[in-house]
């Protein structure tokens, strides 16, 4: 078990090193964007500037330096959280993302539990019901709930109880209750309302997905022997379904949910300007309309290290759990 | 898998045997084909589709992009009733500036779709080619462009996309960037879908590379170009059909996507999503139709391709038969 210990150790670091190489790539894409696409002299510099003025203001930001050292202090920058200043709204990056952070975190939350706690229920609905009517009319629904587009789905949402039936908001956060510097809707009625639709909108596709696991894994292990014998020895159907086999097919599950959640944060970006939801995904799509450069790369960065160390993790936590991938590792 | 009769001219028929025709119309796909309604009614939307728009010029009742041809007193016009002021009426209506909804709508499916088409054209001859080096050649080759294809696997294509756009918009001259969108979307749409084909043909060639028909082909001395391209592309195609068309309904998806949030097509030359944009703003007044007839065209595009995909996808999965 010693060389076992050992392959594990060496697989390990072999995958931090690759996560490490991964963010360091994002980070010279980043880097390349400052440098290269517009210059930020004419960005901070007005009119009326002279030579001298530009050359001062070269020396001070260290635009003269080679591009690795550059580089390097770039990444010294980004690692302490400073990504310079918006070129449109004129303040530090960072502080923007942090103010905008909850609302995007508040959102991501409510659509992940809700994809969560639907798509297990349904997806084990369906399974045990498998040639029932209403599974099957859920199975063709989510069919075609793939097919939709995001921001066709939040539409129709908005005309339907925003238009029509004037239950819900179309638009924006409600009021929100600042405690420290996160600002949350949940202790609002109308901040919790306004979660609503937004929420349905960006957990659906994840909820559709976690479903069709469910159901074809719980169809798998519905299938085999230890759950024939649980109801042989006479166990009551329910605890069967949920004791029994809904527990065996979790592993899966909160992989994917894991892995989804990078999805969730990257797709939050369509649902915010559906809803003009002022989080950091309405946040990065202005930045690509405007082309604010230290916007963009600030948000790239974030995102690739919430990206990488998903899956780091992920793939680490497989290792874990599953013995057959130590033996099976090849150098 | 096919053989090597695709590099056999098949001019040589003999008149009694049946007709190419009769041979293509008997062969196994074309048999699935004729058995699935579904894939029939896709097939057959989409063709209409796509007619619809390669001939958008000859059957929209105008062009709505030229302002001659426009009257601001046409302006929301609901379908199929007459205009109020100037007795008009429209199949599908007219939006805020009086352009008819239905021309809007051919001249928006033709961006889509030429927009769909570029884009998977360019991520499959990216990625064919990128996966038939890293399977042929291995190597560092192999690692270096499989390396990339899970470094950019990392993040969602949509993401990519929106990021190869921004970058693309910050290089061009602000006075270009309208003329040269259409263009940068396809780059990006492209650009981030190359993955998938890269993989299941790195796969495939890893497959047959090994066997015989290759290995002859070494031996007579065919340099390595000719074998990748002329013997192992035709057989590992199959699988490269249904990724084109299952990327087909994504980058239609992606495109309207993109325009929709406004990082897409520009308002001048509108496509599909643009004009759900543009349509988006009119819902809270009453004006429904200039949101719901482009949205029902784009989700009828989008549904069709997706279930040819399905089916191909099983037609030709030589374990399904």
């Amino acid at each position: 078990m010693l060389n076992g210990g050992h392959r594990m150790l060496a697989y390990i670091i072999r995958r931090v090193l690759q996560s490490v190489l991964v963010l360091l790539i994002v980070g010279l894409v980043a880097f390349s964007m400052f440098s290269f696409i517009g210059d930020p002299i004419d960005n901070m510099l007005g009119q009326e500037r002279t030579q001298a003025d530009v050359e001062r203001l070269r020396e001070r930001l260290g635009l003269n330096q080679p591009f690795p050292v550059q580089y390097l202090k770039f990444l010294g920058e980004a690692l302490q959280g400073n990504f310079g200043m918006s070129y449109r709204q004129g303040r530090p990056v960072s502080e923007i993302l942090i103010e905008r952070a909850p609302a995007t975190l508040e959102l991501a939350f409510m659509s992940g539990l809700m994809a969560l706690a639907g798509g297990i229920g349904l997806g084990v609905f369906t399974a045990i019901r498998r040639n029932g009517v209403s599974a099957n009319i859920i199975m063709s629904a989510s069919l075609i709930g793939v097919s939709l587009p995001t921001f066709l789905i939040g539409i129709l949402l908005i005309y339907l109880f925003a238009v029509e039936l004037k239950w819900l908001p179309s638009f924006g956060r409600g009021e929100v209750v600042a405690i420290g510097g996160w600002t949350t809707g949940f202790l609002t009625e109308s901040g919790r309302k306004a979660l609503i639709l937004p929420s349905i909108t960006l957990g659906l596709y994840q909820m559709t997905l976690i479903m069709r696991l469910v159901r074809t894994e719980m169809l798998e292990v519905l299938r085999q022997d230890y759950i024939r014998f649980a109801r042989a020895r006479g166990l009551r159907e329910k605890s069967v379904n949920f004791r029994h086999a809904l527990k065996n097919t979790m592993v899966p599950v909160i992989t994917v949910t894991g892995l989804q959640l990078g999805s969730i944060i990257a797709f939050a970006i369509i649902t915010e300007t559906v809803f003009q939801w002022p989080g950091v995904g309405l946040l990065f799509i202005n930045a690509v309309q405007f082309v604010d450069i230290p916007v963009m790369a600030a948000y790239l960065m974030l995102i690739s290290v919430m990206f990488v160390g998903i899956n780091l993790i992920v793939d680490l936590l497989y290792f874990a759990i599953d013995p057959r991938l130590r033996l099976d590792q090849k150098g | 898998m096919t053989d090597m009769d695709t590099q056999i001219p098949q001019t040589d028929a003999v008149p009694a045997a049946p007709s190419r025709l009769q041979r293509a119309w008997d062969s196994d796909f074309l048999y699935a084909f004729r058995r699935s309604p579904v894939a029939m009614v896709a097939m057959l939307t989409v063709t209409l589709m796509v007619l619809a728009a390669l001939l958008s010029p000859l059957i929209a009742p105008h062009n709505p992009f030229d302002p001659a041809t426009l009257n601001l007193m046409n302006g929301f016009t609901p379908p199929m009733t007459e205009n109020q002021f100037t007795g008009q009426s429209f199949f599908l209506g007219t939006d805020d500036q009086g352009r008819d909804v239905f021309s809007t709508i051919l001249y928006g499916l033709r961006i889509s779709l030429f927009v769909g088409f570029a884009a998977v054209l360019l991520a499959m001859v990216l990625g064919v080619t990128l996966g038939l080096l890293a399977g042929y050649l291995g190597g560092w080759t192999e690692t270096v462009i499989m390396r990339a294809a899970d470094v950019q696997l990392t993040f969602p294509a949509i993401l990519v996309a929106m990021l190869i756009f921004g970058i693309a918009k910050g290089i061009t001259p602000p006075e270009y960037r309208n003329e040269v969108a259409i263009w940068v979307l396809i780059l990006a749409i492209g650009l981030s879908d190359w993955v998938q084909f890269a993989r299941v043909v790195r796969g495939a060639t890893l497959v047959e590379k090994n066997r015989e028909y290759v290995q002859a082909a070494k031996l007579i001395g065919r340099r390595p170009g000719a074998i990748m391209l002329r013997h192992i592309l035709p057989n590992v195609l199959n699988p490269v059909l249904v990724i084109a068309t299952i990327s087909l309904a994504l980058a239609i998806i992606a495109e309207a996507t993109l325009s929709f949030l406004g990082v897409g097509a520009p308002p001048t030359q509108p496509s599909l999503g643009t004009l759900i944009r543009i349509g988006q703003g009119f819902l809270f007044s009453g004006e429904w139709w200039i949101l719901l007839f482009p949205a029902l065209t784009l989700l009828t595009l989008a549904l069709s391709v997706n279930l040819l995909g399905d089916w191909l996808r099983d037609a030709l999965n030589p374990r399904l038969k």
